[in-house]
C-alpha cells in the first residue's frame, strides 16, 4: 500500500466517523444531563430519510439538514416528555422510539428509494489544506466533517468550561443539589436532551446527503450505527473527547477491515461487517468489568503488588456514569 | 434579617408535617428549633428555603411578604439552608462546587471566585483546599464549604439542619464558633436539632415542635425537664439495663485488615460471645460500616481471619455467612432492606421460605398476619412496603429477621424512629440476646450506644479503639475518641 | 355512581391510547398517496379476510407468543433482553443443524424433529447465557451485550447460508436447501399451521403464568427485578437468578426459532427470526408485563404483521406500516400510563 493510499484512507476515516461523532456527542450531552436517549438508531434512519426526501423535493441541501435536525429534536422531545414529564422509563420509551422511527422511515421513505439527490460538495480549506499529510486528511473534507470536529470541541468546552455547562454536570450528578442552586432541573434536562437530539439528527443527513448519499430503504446500510454511538458514549465515559476518540477508532478499524479483507480471504465479508459489534462488547467489557463483585473479591485475595497493579489498571479503564442517569426528579 | 412564618400548613398525603405554625425569628440571634425526629422541623425549614411549597400560610422577611417558590427564590431573598446531608456535587472540585449556582456570564469568573473563597475562608478560619475533590472531604468540611458558598451568595438567614450529625468534636467547636460569628454580624441563624445540649449551648431562644405543631417557645436559660416534656409530651423511661449471661463465642476476628475505597483498617482483634451487644461509634465513614459489612461477608478482608461460630469464614461470600447464622440489616430501608413494589406478604414469603417450589398463598397469608400482629405493624399482608410509614418499615425489617440467628448486624437500627418506637425496637433486640444472639450495631447516637451496648468500639479514620466497657465510659470520653483524641496507643495510620 | 365513573376512567386510558395511535397512523398515511380508509380496509382483509389469512395470523402468533412469554421472565427480573433476536436465530440454527444431521440417516423423523426442537431451545439458552454472563460477570449492560450478540447471530446465519450450508451450486438469500417433507412438523391441511406448534404456544402461556404467579422462583425473580440490592441482602443469589431468567427466556426464544424451521420455513433463511424478538419486547411493554394480556397483544401484533403484507401489492405503500401502528400503540400506552399516574395521584392528594 502506498503512502497516498494511506492518506486517502485516513481522510476517509475522518469523514466516515463524522455521523458517528455527531450521534455520540449528541448522546453524551443528553446523558450528561441525565436523559438516556435510546432511540438514536431509529432517529438516524428517520433523519437520513427525511432530510434526503426534503433535499430531493426542494433541491436544497440546507433545508435537508434542517429537516434532519428537526426530526432529531422531535424524537428527543417525545422521549423527554414521556420520561421527564410523564415519569416513564427512559429505556422503554427510547426503545419504542427506535423501532417506531425506523419503521416510519421505511414507510415514508418508500417513494424516495433509489432516487438521486444532491450531495454536499468537498471544500478544501485554503492554506491548511496544502499542509503535507495533515492537509489532505483533515482539511480537504466536506463541511459536515468540519462541523463534526467543531461539535466535539464546542461540546467539551461547554460542559467543562462554562457556567451553564457546569450546571449540566450538576443536574446529571445530583439533581437535588442542582435544584438547591437554582437550576430548573426538568427544564435543563429538556433543553439538553433536545440539543443532543438535534445533533443526533445531523448524523442522518450526513449519511444520506454526503458519505452514503441516497436512500435505499432497508438496505441503506445505516441500521446499527446508532447503537454503536450509544456504546461509544459509555466507552467515552460521558466525555466528548474520549467518546469522539472512540468514534475515530471505530472508523479506523472498519477501514482496516476493508483493507485487510483481501489479505485474509478466509474470513467472509459478512463476518467483517459485524466485527464492530463484538468489538463494542469487548470495549464495554474492559470499562465495565472493574465494577463487578467477583473481580473485587478475587483482587482482595491476590498478593499486594499484583492487586495494586490490576486495580490501578482497571480503575484507569473504568468509567462512571452520571449518578442520576435515567432517574426521575421530583422536588418533593 | 427578621423572619416571620405565619400559619404554615404542609401535608404529605395523609401525614400532617406542619400544622398552623407561627414563628418570629429576630435578626442577630441563633434561634433553636427543637423536636424529635419526624416532628416537622426539616419540613418547615425546607419551606422557608424554597425546597417545598407550603399548602397554606405566608412568609415575611423584614416586614415584607415574600413568595418563595424555589431555593433560587429563597437565596435571592437572602435565605440559605444547609441540609443534613450537604447538597453538593461529590465528584467535582471544591471551587466548581462553590461557583455552580452563582450568577455571572457564560464563563465562570475563577479569579473573583477564588478571591471570595479565600476571604470568607480566612474570616471563618476554615482551611479547605479549593482544588480538592469534594468526595475527599469530611462531612464537616463539606458543611464549611456550603457555609462559604451561601455567604458568597449573600445569605442573610442561614438554616442549619442537624449540622452536628457525623462531624468530629473539633469540627463541631469550629462550627459553633462560626454560627456565633454569623449572629454577631447581624444575620439570623436557625439551628435545627433534636439534641437538648446543643440548643442549650448555642441558642438564646428556641421553639419546640411536636407532631407537626408548635408546642411553644422558650428563652435561655432553659429548664431541661420542661423541654423534654414539650418534645415528647410526656416523660419516657428507657428501661433498665439488665445483664444477660454470656454463652459461647459467636464471632472471632483475628489480625484483620480491610480496604474500602481510600479507607484502610488494620489489625483488628475481637471476640464476641452469645448475648453480647457491641456498639460501633464514630463519625460516618470512619470504618464502622466497612467492618460490619465484613462481618456479613459483603466485603472480603485483605489480611486476617474471621471465624463465626467456630467456622473459619475468611473470604466466604455473603450467603455462606447467612447460612452460618449471620443476619444483616442495612440502614437504608427502601434501598437495601425492603423491596418497593412488593407486599408485606411477599416479603415474608421471601424470607421465610417453606420447602417446595410452589407457593402456598394461604399459609403465607396466615404467617404474615401473625407477624404483623406480633410486631405491631400498621398494615395488611397486601400493603406494599413503600406505603408503610418509616417506623412501620423498621418494624417490618425486624419482623423479617429470622428468629434463629446467632449474629445480628444492624446499621442504625432506630434512625428516623420516634423515641417510643426506638425503645420498642430495642426491647425486641434484647429479647433476641436473651435467646442467645449476639448483636453488632452502628449508631451515630451516642446515647443509644451507651444505653444498649455491653462493649463499644470507636472508629476514627480507619483506626479502631480497643473494646471499651459501656459501664466504664460516658458521652464525654466517647466524644473525645470519636474526634480522634486518645488513639495514641495505636499505630498512626490516618491517610488524609 | 362513583363506581361507574371509576370504571369509565379506567377504560378511558386504553381507549385514548387506541384513538391516539389510530390518529397518528392516519396522519402518517395522509402524507402518502394512499387513502387511510383504503389502507385500513386492506389491513382488515389481509388479516381476517379468509380462513387462510386467519391461519397465517396464528402461524405468526405462535413464535411471537412464545418469545413474549420468555421476555416476561426477563422483564420480571428487571432485564432488557434485547438479545432475544439472536436467541431466536441460534435456536433456528441449532434446529437446522440437528435436522441436517438426521436427514441422511435412518433415524425416525419424529425423533429427529423432537431433538431439533430441543436443540433449538438449548441454542437459544446458550446464546442468552452468554449475554447473561456478560451482564453479571462482565459488567456489560444487557442491552448492549444482547444487541451485539444479535448482530453476531445474524452474521452466523449469513455465513452458514453462504458458506458451509449453502445450497448445491451457489448460496442465495433464499436460504438453505429445504428439508424433505418427512422432517416437517405435521400441519393442518393446506396451511403452514402445525397443531404441535399451537400446542407448544398455548402451553407456554400456562407455564409462564404459573411460574411467575405461583412459584418461589417467580417471586424471587420479581424481588431481583424490583430491587436487586435488597434481594441480595435477603439471601437471594441475584446473579444466579438473572442467569436463570436469561436462560429461561433464551430457551423459549430458541424454541420459537426451532419452530420457525421445523414448522414454517423447513429450512434456514436469513430473516428466520422475522423480528419477532424486537416485537416481543413491544408486546410485553404494551400490556405492562401481564401474562394473559401479552398473549392477546401478541395475537393483535401478529395480525398486523400478516395483514400488512398485502399493502405493497394493493396500495403500493410499504408494509412497515404495521411497525408504525405497533410502535405508536406502545408509545401512547406508555404515555397514557404516565398520565394516569399523574392524574390518579392528583386525585389522592385532593381527597386526603
Amino acid at each position: 500500500m502506498t503512502a497516498t493510499e494511506i492518506i486517502i484512507g485516513l481522510s476517509g476515516v475522518i469523514a466516515a466517523a463524522a455521523p458517528v461523532v455527531f450521534a455520540t456527542i449528541g448522546e453524551t450531552i443528553s446523558e450528561r444531563a441525565g436523559v438516556i436517549n435510546l432511540s438514536i438508531n431509529g432517529t438516524i434512519l428517520l433523519s437520513a430519510m427525511a432530510s434526503f426526501a426534503i433535499a430531493v423535493r426542494t433541491d436544497n441541501l440546507v433545508l435537508g439538514f434542517l429537516m434532519g435536525m428537526a426530526v432529531g429534536a422531535l424524537v428527543a422531545l417525545i422521549v423527554s416528555f414521556t420520561s421527564i414529564t410523564l415519569m416513564q422509563s427512559q429505556v422503554a420509551v427510547g426503545y419504542v422510539m427506535t423501532l417506531m422511527a425506523r419503521d416510519t422511515a421505511y414507510f415514508l421513505g418508500n417513494p424516495f428509494v433509489g432516487l438521486s439527490g444532491p450531495r454536499v460538495p468537498a471544500f478544501k480549506i485554503p492554506l491548511l489544506g496544502d499542509i503535507p499529510v495533515l492537509g489532505p486528511i483533515l482539511f480537504d473534507q466536506d463541511i459536515m466533517t468540519y462541523l463534526s470536529i467543531l461539535a466535539i470541541i464546542v461540546a467539551w468546552w461547554w460542559i467543562y468550561k462554562t457556567r451553564p455547562g457546569m450546571m449540566i454536570q450538576g443536574v446529571g450528578e445530583r439533581p437535588s443539589a442542582a435544584f438547591a442552586r437554582g437550576a430548573n432541573v426538568k427544564r435543563v434536562r429538556y433543553i439538553y436532551a433536545l440539543v443532543g437530539g438535534t445533533l443526533v439528527g445531523l448524523a442522518g443527513p450526513t449519511y444520506s446527503l454526503s458519505i452514503k448519499a441516497g436512500w435505499k430503504g432497508t438496505i441503506s446500510g445505516l441500521d446499527g450505527f446508532g447503537w454503536i454511538a450509544l456504546a461509544l458514549t459509555i466507552f467515552g465515559g460521558w466525555d466528548p473527547l474520549r467518546g469522539a476518540a472512540g468514534a475515530y477508532l471505530f472508523a479506523l478499524l472498519q477501514w482496516l477491515g476493508l483493507v485487510l479483507q483481501p489479505v485474509l480471504p478466509g474470513i467472509p465479508s459478512q463476518v467483517m461487517r459485524v466485527a464492530p459489534f463484538p468489538l463494542m462488547i469487548l470495549t464495554l467489557l474492559l470499562v465495565g468489568i472493574g465494577n463487578t463483585e467477583w473481580v473485587n473479591r478475587t483482587l482482595a485475595g491476590l498478593p499486594d503488588d499484583a492487586r495494586i497493579f490490576i486495580s490501578r489498571t482497571l480503575r484507569f479503564l473504568q468509567v462512571r456514569p452520571p449518578t442520576a442517569l435515567g432517574e426521575h426528579f421530583e422536588r418533593e | 434579617m427578621k423572619v416571620e412564618l405565619r400559619d404554615i400548613h404542609k401535608s404529605f398525603g395523609p401525614v400532617r408535617a406542619n400544622w398552623g405554625i407561627n414563628l418570629a425569628i429576630p435578626p442577630g440571634t441563633i434561634f433553636g428549633l427543637l423536636g424529635e425526629n419526624g416532628a416537622g422541623k426539616s419540613t418547615l425549614m425546607n419551606i422557608l428555603s424554597g425546597y417545598y411549597r407550603q399548602d397554606e400560610g405566608r412568609i415575611r422577611l423584614d416586614d415584607e411578604f415574600v413568595s418563595i417558590g424555589s431555593p433560587a427564590d429563597a437565596i435571592r431573598h437572602g435565605v440559605g439552608m444547609l441540609h443534613q446531608d450537604p447538597l453538593d456535587f461529590p465528584p467535582m472540585r471544591v471551587l466548581d462546587n462553590f461557583i455552580i449556582g452563582h450568577g455571572g456570564g457564560i464563563l465562570p469568573d475563577y479569579g473573583e471566585a477564588k478571591k471570595g473563597f479565600h476571604e470568607l475562608s480566612e474570616a471563618f478560619d476554615f482551611s479547605i483546599d479549593p482544588q480538592a475533590y469534594v468526595d475527599m472531604l469530611t462531612v464537616g468540611e463539606r458543611q464549611q464549604l456550603e457555609i462559604l458558598r451561601l455567604l458568597w451568595l449573600g445569605a442573610k438567614v442561614l438554616i442549619f439542619d442537624e449540622p452536628t450529625t457525623g462531624i468530629s468534636a473539633q469540627q463541631k467547636a469550629k462550627l459553633f464558633e462560626a454560627l456565633r460569628r454569623l449572629a454577631e454580624e447581624g444575620r439570623s441563624v436557625i439551628f435545627v436539632s433534636h439534641k437538648l445540649e446543643e440548643i442549650q449551648e448555642l441558642c438564646s431562644r428556641a421553639a419546640v415542635l411536636r407532631q407537626g405543631e408548635l408546642v411553644g417557645e422558650v428563652e435561655a436559660p432553659y429548664d431541661l425537664d420542661q423541654l423534654v416534656k414539650m418534645m415528647f409530651g410526656k416523660v419516657v423511661s428507657k428501661g433498665v439495663r439488665t445483664d444477660i449471661d454470656r454463652g459461647d463465642e459467636v464471632l472471632r476476628i483475628e489480625n484483620l485488615s480491610l480496604e474500602q475505597g481510600r479507607l484502610e483498617i488494620t489489625d483488628v482483634n475481637l471476640a464476641v460471645r452469645k448475648g453480647e451487644v457491641i456498639g460501633l461509634a464514630g463519625m460516618e465513614g470512619s470504618g464502622q460500616s466497612a467492618l460490619l459489612k465484613l462481618c456479613a461477608g459483603l466485603i472480603p478482608p485483605v489480611h486476617g481471619r474471621v471465624v463465626v461460630s467456630g467456622q473459619d469464614m475468611t473470604g466466604k461470600r455473603y450467603r455462606e455467612f447467612l447460612q452460618q447464622g449471620v443476619t444483616y440489616m442495612p440502614a437504608s430501608r427502601l434501598e437495601e432492606g425492603l423491596i418497593p413494589g412488593m407486599t408485606l406478604l411477599e416479603h415474608f414469603l421471601l424470607t421465610r421460605e417453606a420447602g417446595g417450589a410452589v407457593i402456598d398463598w394461604e399459609k403465607g397469608r396466615e404467617l404474615s398476619r401473625r407477624q404483623i400482629q406480633e410486631f405491631s405493624i400498621v398494615g395488611r399482608p397486601d400493603t406494599k412496603v413503600e406505603n408503610l410509614s418509616g417506623g412501620n418499615q423498621q418494624r417490618a425489617l425486624l419482623a423479617l429477621l429470622r428468629p434463629d440467628r446467632e449474629l445480628i448486624l444492624l446499621e442504625h437500627p432506630t434512625r428516623g424512629l420516634d423515641i417510643e418506637s426506638a425503645i420498642w425496637v430495642w426491647k425486641q433486640l434484647k429479647e433476641r440476646c436473651r435467646q442467645g444472639s449476639a448483636i453488632f450495631f452502628i449508631s451515630s447516637d451516642l446515647e443509644e450506644i451507651l444505653d444498649y451496648s455491653d462493649r463499644i468500639l470507636v472508629f476514627f479514620g480507619g483506626q479502631v479503639s480497643d473494646p471499651i466497657k459501656a459501664r466504664e465510659t460516658d458521652v464525654e470520653k466517647l466524644g473525645h475518641l470519636i474526634g480522634g483524641q486518645g488513639f495514641a496507643g495505636k499505630r498512626e495510620q490516618v491517610r488524609r | 355512581m362513583k363506581r361507574v365513573l371509576q370504571g369509565l376512567k379506567s377504560l378511558s386510558f386504553p381507549a385514548v391510547t387506541v384513538l391516539l395511535a389510530l390518529g397518528f397512523t392516519t396522519l402518517v398515511l395522509l402524507t402518502t398517496d394512499a387513502s387511510p380508509w383504503q389502507a385500513y380496509k386492506t389491513l382488515a382483509i389481509g388479516g381476517a379476510g379468509s380462513l387462510r389469512q386467519v391461519m397465517n395470523v396464528v402461524v405468526a402468533w405462535i413464535p411471537l407468543l412464545i418469545v413474549s412469554m420468555g421476555l416476561l421472565v426477563t422483564f420480571a427480573a428487571g432485564l432488557w433482553n434485547i438479545g432475544i433476536e439472536g436467541q431466536i436465530i441460534l435456536g433456528a440454527i441449532f434446529a437446522t443443524g440437528v435436522l441436517r444431521y438426521f436427514q441422511d440417516t435412518m433415524a425416525p423423523p419424529g425423533l429427529a424433529i423432537f431433538l431439533a426442537i430441543l436443540a433449538g431451545a438449548l441454542g437459544g439458552a446458550l446464546w442468552a447465557a452468554l449475554a447473561g454472563v456478560l451482564k453479571t460477570y462482565g459488567g456489560v449492560n444487557e442491552i448492549f451485550g444482547g444487541l451485539g450478540l444479535d448482530f453476531v447471530a445474524t452474521a452466523i446465519v449469513l455465513w452458514l447460508i453462504f458458506g458451509p450450508w449453502k445450497r448445491p451450486g451457489i448460496g442465495s438469500m433464499s436460504g438453505t436447501e429445504p428439508f424433505q417433507e418427512s422432517l416437517w412438523l405435521p400441519m393442518f391441511p393446506d396451511s403452514r399451521l402445525s397443531p404441535w406448534s399451537l400446542l407448544i404456544g398455548l402451553a407456554s402461556i400456562g407455564l409462564i403464568f404459573f411460574l411467575l404467579r405461583g412459584t418461589y422462583f417467580g417471586l424471587k425473580l420479581k424481588a431481583v427485578g424490583q430491587n436487586a440490592r435488597a434481594a441480595g441482602r435477603m439471601g437471594i443469589p441475584t446473579n444466579l437468578y438473572m442467569m436463570f431468567a436469561f436462560i429461561v427466556c433464551g430457551a423459549l426464544g430458541g424454541l420459537a426459532g426451532s419452530l420457525q424451521v421445523t414448522a414454517v420455513y423447513h429450512r434456514l433463511i436469513p430473516s428466520i427470526s422475522s423480528n419477532y424478538g424486537w416485537l416481543g419486547l413491544m408486546v410485553a411493554m404494551l400490556v405492562n408485563y401481564r401474562t394473559i394480556w401479552a398473549a392477546l397483544a401478541a395475537l393483535f401484533f401478529a395480525f398486523l404483521n400478516i395483514a400488512s403484507v398485502r399493502l405493497p401489492l394493493v396500495l403500493k405503500v410499504d408494509s412497515s406500516l404495521s411497525g408504525v401502528i405497533q410502535g405508536s400503540l406502545v408509545l401512547f400506552a406508555l404515555m397514557a400510563s404516565g398520565a394516569r399516574n399523574r392524574w390518579l395521584r392528583g386525585d389522592e392528594e385532593r381527597s386526603s
